[in-house]
């Protein structure tokens, strides 16, 4: 297809003169891609994985589609009866079956020219997934996107797109696994997701990423609300070497909501960084934000949030808040939260907080005869599921509390 | 803690002269010695043997000045402003008739008189009996200070207050230790032309044991046209001294920008304090953006001993663009670094300005409290670094920064940057951003106010947590420069 | 002293008041009754001049003056005082300053000489004592971390100050317990006079026993229903507005 030759082209020019972002660069300044543009990643071939349905976790009966390396794999994938319209499958066949649509959206919010990895993921678009709801449909049951890492020998890289179209009305839940089948060389899953949500419409998107640890994964999510949509976002990171989710939400509609939150629990070696923009761009918009880190071991922890409020955004509600939890002394947090704000009849507040325990609950729990390591798991557990909490979504809920608590005795 | 006065006092005062605007605004007819416009080894020379200064000083000059050359002006703060012509200025102005001037009685009477009308002290006026001066103040006019008062009542105590310049003759091995040991040469592209350029400034040294019995104080006036202002103040407090020390500034109306950029230093040795305070009221151009002085400040302070403090309080109200982040290095253990700031911007007044806050030491503290408030086409920026460095164990942050927006021209912006390498550090950061309440307008018209005072005593009110950090003689300055500063943001 | 005629108002496009008659003479106290969104509140706001609510009809004239043209600190000035339903807080600037600065404010208007910093401090301090406030009031913060009974006293404080002609009480009984209302009220009462007038606005009967009107008017629907004596109110009390096609159920 023409359109999209041209796409992946001048995308893979684009990524030629920009190369992989360096510390010299104000987003990019806490998170070093050193060992990432330094490692020699062949382009991962189509894979077929030999894995039952029932291996896969799972928070529900649910439609289910799973990627290898970046592929759709349908052999695996598990189908349930969705509404008259509503397109739920990989991209790469959706492209054939609905070119328009495709062409109608793809690369339509994800267009940001000096975005390195957004560049090298359009230059690169091969697969990924498609959720398209039309007008006044609500989906009841969550689509479950699971994405497999593989690969043991030479390390390969994979660049997934998913492109979430609600039209006006609809609602759906889409439900995202970031996993590694096995250990082994370093793999780079550089996924890129568009998220148009129309007027009126819900979206509630929970993500987990425990990819291995020689894994590097990069996302970069670009949103568009219009009026009075509803997005709602969870991030849950446990894997992965390096990980970075960017989200950028704009809401461009009057009266549009949005509610992000997130956990990330890091120990070893492990970098994790979390980038948010939230772009209100008209009047009567609401946004919140609730990020925890838990960093063990010698992890780093990156969280830059920025509020951007334009000149039209009058009556504008955000809020933003990021702690983090150092467990060890070779732990570390770099934190930059922003507000730049255009507009007067505003309220907008952003928050942030490190350090250790708190010694006085600590104390407490000793005191009613709780041992230190016990009383400890239970203020993490206390800790990181008041943001789990953020999740309306009861399974999902459930589920991500399991994982941040696997967690703990992981280590 | 000294109590604020009455705001309802400020109100009065600011009635007075709500028909002058900026009434620092005017200029001085004096006959001045200026270097010849533009900058060379040439003009670095010249100003050094006008200071008749050693070797190892003009030295250190050129090597600066030669690094500067290397150099590229920031561009990261959110200011914008068209490309300052470094050679178009003149990097030397001093009034004839004060070479080295010997003795109060010397100094020219018109300057006298200038000072009068920006209402300094710079006379030691006759004391009653028993009444102790509260204030000691160093004049600097353009490039050189002309006066500087109680230096010899400060001298009994050992306490050195004179301006730099002449610190170097009478006491270079001070000078020489301290000189470029917080803001090192190199430091940043505007620090480093200071490091070339600089004229004249304050040097303070406060003996071991000493509490300076008076708030000490600088003055700076910018008086020549097309003159940058660079000075460069040092204070010393040795070990378990105490030294408040106030900082105040104009400038005419001019309609060409002028540069300003200084370096001020600051060292706390074992257990001492230094307090340090600033009403910056440059000239900060019309209400069309014409004119107004550009405020590239470095200003450091380094709590090399245990126990030490440095405080910084800053009213940021004047300057076409201000720049400048007044940070406190706490090395010392149980150190402790305190950031105060009201900036206000009206018109199109820029302002990119906060704080660093480096933890080295044990247990050491830093708080952070700044007020912005924006109006008119302003753009307002905190910008801010806290940072804790692994062998910071128990150091604390708590930071606070709230903007308020008058008009839905304007703009807010909060850049925090939070670095913590220490597990057992806890740092707090919290900021809002909102507009002046409606329901507080209508209730304090409704109890008779006008729009204007309404505004003025609510934007007081909001500021109190820091106007209350200033010394009493400028916190009735600083009250009064709120209400001028936002004069024609209601309507 | 204040003449309404044929009020009509509304806040955005919606009409709240439709066409409210009244007139209030010297030494008259006037109760409004209505139930919740009848109005009174609007009422007071208009009266006090309060941005947001448009009047589209009708006129207010007090002492012969349009009261409508004036902005607020002018009707202030003239003797036009609000005591709100939630007074306003203002952090950092304490009460004494605001009420020198405000009394000051007005006593420059009606020419009269301002106060130094020493009068007012006396005056001040007598009326906290004769309102049973503690001087310590004086030196927090407008309202900040006031206890309910504590800004509506800090209101009538105020009022005290400030001498008005005619005072509108909007809602001064809500969050109050009974001791409370009593000072509220005995506070109110002193400033009762042949030279001033009252409105007092309020959805219970509850206060009017303290402050005790001349005459009572029911408002309901933008529109006074019913006006009669002081017995209207225990009639209301006793009935609710159910007569006047008002549900209270929920």
């Amino acid at each position: 297809m023409t359109w999209l030759d041209t796409l992946r082209n001048t995308n893979r020019s684009r990524f030629a003169e920009l190369g992989f972002p360096k510390t010299g660069q104000e987003a990019w300044r806490f998170t070093n891609l050193g060992a990432l543009a330094g490692t020699p990643f062949q382009p991962a071939p189509p894979a077929f994985a030999k894995v039952a349905i029932e291996t896969l976790p799972s928070v529900t009966p649910s439609h289910r589609l799973v990627f290898v390396n970046g592929f759709f794999c349908a052999n695996v994938s598990a189908s349930d009866i969705l509404p008259e319209g509503v397109i739920a499958g990989g991209l790469a066949a959706t492209l054939n079956q609905h070119p328009a649509l495709i062409e109608a959206h793809l690369g339509k919010l994800a267009h940001d020219t000096n975005h390195a990895p957004q560049a090298l993921n359009t230059a690169h678009i091969a697969d990924g997934a498609v959720l398209y709801v039309p007008k006044g449909v609500r989906v009841a049951r969550p689509i479950e996107l699971v994405w497999i890492g593989t690969g043991a020998n030479e390390p390969l890289s994979w660049h997934p797109r998913l492109l979430v179209v609600l039209e006006p009305g609809s609602e759906a839940t889409l439900i995202e696994h970031h996993l590694s089948l096995d250990d082994g060389a370093a793999t780079f899953a550089n996924g890129v997701s568009e998220l148009a949500v129309g007027a009126h419409a819900r979206l509630h998107h929970y993500k987990v990423q425990r990819e291995r640890n020689s894994a590097f994964h990069l996302s970069t999510v670009a949103g568009r609300l219009e009026q009075g949509a509803y997005y709602e976002g969870f991030l849950l990171t446990l894997g992965a070497k390096l990980s970075r989710n960017e989200i950028k939400l704009v809401l461009a509609g009057p009266g549009a909501e949005a509610k992000l939150s997130g956990a990330y629990l890091v120990r070893g070696q492990q970098l994790c960084d979390t980038t948010t923009l939230i772009d209100h761009a008209t009047a009567h918009g609401s946004s919140q934000q609730l990020f925890k880190g838990v960093i063990d071991g010698a992890a780093q922890g990156v969280f830059q949030g920025k509020i951007l409020v334009r000149p039209d955004a009058q009556k504008t509600n955000a809020h933003q808040l990021s702690r983090a939890l150092l467990l060890s002394d070779d732990a570390r947090i770099d934190a930059k939260p922003e507000l730049e704000i255009h507009a007067d009849d505003v309220k907008c507040s952003h928050g942030a907080t490190t350090g250790d325990l708190d010694d006085d609950a600590m104390f407490y729990l000793r005191a009613r005869g709780i041992d230190q390591d016990s009383a400890r798991s239970l203020l993490i557990d206390a800790y990181v599921n008041e943001v789990i909490a953020e999740i309306t979504f009861e399974p999902v809920r459930e589920a991500f509390e399991a994982l941040a608590s696997a967690w703990r005795y992981a280590g | 803690m000294s109590p604020a006065p009455n705001t309802s006092d400020t109100l009065d005062q600011v009635k007075n002269i709500t028909d002058q605007k900026y009434k620092y605004g005017f200029v001085t007819e004096i006959e001045s010695d200026t270097a010849p416009k533009g900058l060379t080894e040439d003009t670095i020379r010249f100003i050094s043997a006008k200071k008749n200064e050693p070797q190892w000083l003009l030295d250190w000059r050129l090597k600066a000045f030669r690094h500067w050359l290397t150099m590229k002006e920031p561009k990261w703060a959110r200011v914008a402003y068209p490309p300052i012509d470094y050679q178009d200025a003149h990097y030397y102005s001093a009034p004839k008739s004060t070479p080295l001037k010997k003795s109060l009685d010397e100094v020219d009477p018109e300057l006298l008189r200038t000072y009068e009308k920006l209402g300094i002290p710079i006379k030691e006026q006759e004391l009653l009996a028993g009444v102790e001066p509260t204030i000691a103040v160093d004049a600097v006019f353009d490039s050189v200070s002309v006066a500087t008062t109680f230096k010899a009542k400060l001298h009994e105590k050992g306490i050195i207050f004179c301006p730099i310049s002449e610190a170097v003759q009478t006491h270079p091995e001070l000078v020489k230790q301290y000189l470029g040991s917080v803001v090192p040469y190199s430091d940043n592209y505007f620090a480093t032309l200071n490091s070339a350029v600089f004229t004249d400034g304050s040097f303070v040294y406060i003996p071991k044991g000493v509490r300076c019995p008076m708030e000490l104080s600088t003055y700076f006036r910018i008086n020549a046209a097309n003159t940058g202002q660079f000075e460069r103040t040092l204070i010393i407090a040795d070990a378990g001294s105490y030294v408040s020390y106030l900082e105040g500034c104009t400038a005419p109306k001019r309609d060409e920008n002028q540069l300003h950029a200084a370096v001020v230093e600051l060292v706390a040795h074992d257990d001492a304090q230094i307090k340090y305070s600033t009403v910056q009221n440059w000239y900060p151009g019309d209400e069309h953006g014409v004119g107004g002085i550009y405020n590239f400040v470095t200003k450091r302070g380094a709590c090399r001993g245990v126990n030490s403090k440095i405080s910084w309080t800053q009213v940021e109200t004047g300057s076409a663009i201000t720049w400048k982040y007044p940070s406190c290095i706490l090395q010392g253990d149980n150190s402790v670094g305190e950031f105060y700031s009201v900036a206000i911007t009206n018109n199109y007044q820029q302002a990119d300005t906060g704080t660093k806050m480096i933890h080295i030491g044990r247990n050491t503290r830093s708080t952070i409290v700044a007020k912005g408030i924006s109006a008119g086409r302003a753009q307002s920026t905190y910008r801010g670094l806290v940072k804790i460095m692994p062998k910071a164990i128990g150091a604390r942050n708590h930071t606070q920064c709230d903007s308020l927006l008058i008009g839905d021209k304007c703009g807010a912006h909060t850049v925090p940057y939070i670095e913590s390498r220490n597990k057992s550090a806890k740092i707090e950061h919290e900021a809002t951003t909102a507009k002046i309440s409606e329901e507080q307008l209508f209730y304090c018209r409704q109890r008779g106010l006008t729009p204007e005072d309404a505004v003025s005593l609510i934007v007081n009110g909001f500021c109190r947590e820091v106007l209350k950090e200033l010394p009493m003689e400028f916190a009735v300055e600083a009250q009064k420069l709120v209400g001028i500063s936002l004069e024609g943001s209601v309507g | 002293m204040l003449e309404i005629v044929n009020l009509h108002a509304s806040v955005g496009d919606r009409p709240i008041l439709k066409g409210i008659d009244l007139s209030i003479k010297a030494g008259d106290v006037h109760a409004i009754m209505g139930p919740n969104g009848s109005g009174k509140s609007t009422l007071s706001y208009i009266l006090a001049g309060r941005d947001g609510y448009t009047v589209t009809d009708g006129s207010v004239t007090y002492n012969g003056e349009d009261l409508l043209a004036l902005p607020p600190e002018r009707r202030a000035a003239t003797g036009v005082f609000l005591a709100f339903q939630y007074p306003v807080e203002i952090p950092g600037v304490s009460n004494s300053t605001f009420l020198k600065t405000a009394l000051n404010a007005v006593r420059r208007q009606r020419g009269e000489s301002e106060l130094d910093a020493i009068q007012f401090l006396k005056l001040a301090r007598a009326k906290c004592k004769q309102l049973g406030m503690t001087d310590e009031m004086l030196k927090r913060a407008v309202n900040v971390g006031f206890s309910g009974g504590e800004k509506k006293r800090n209101d009538i404080l105020q009022m005290a100050l400030l001498d008005p002609k005619l005072t509108i009480l909007d809602e001064t009984d809500s969050g109050l317990d009974i001791d409370a209302l009593r000072i509220v009220a005995d506070g109110v009462n002193s400033l009762r006079g042949p030279n001033r007038a009252m409105l007092v606005i309020t959805h219970y009967q509850r206060l009017l026993s303290y402050i005790v009107p001349d005459y009572v008017h029911v408002l309901a629907f933008g529109r006074i229903q019913r006006s009669g004596g002081k017995e209207l109110a225990l009639e209301l009390e006793a009935r609710g507005y159910a007569e006047f096609g008002v549900n209270e159920a929920a």
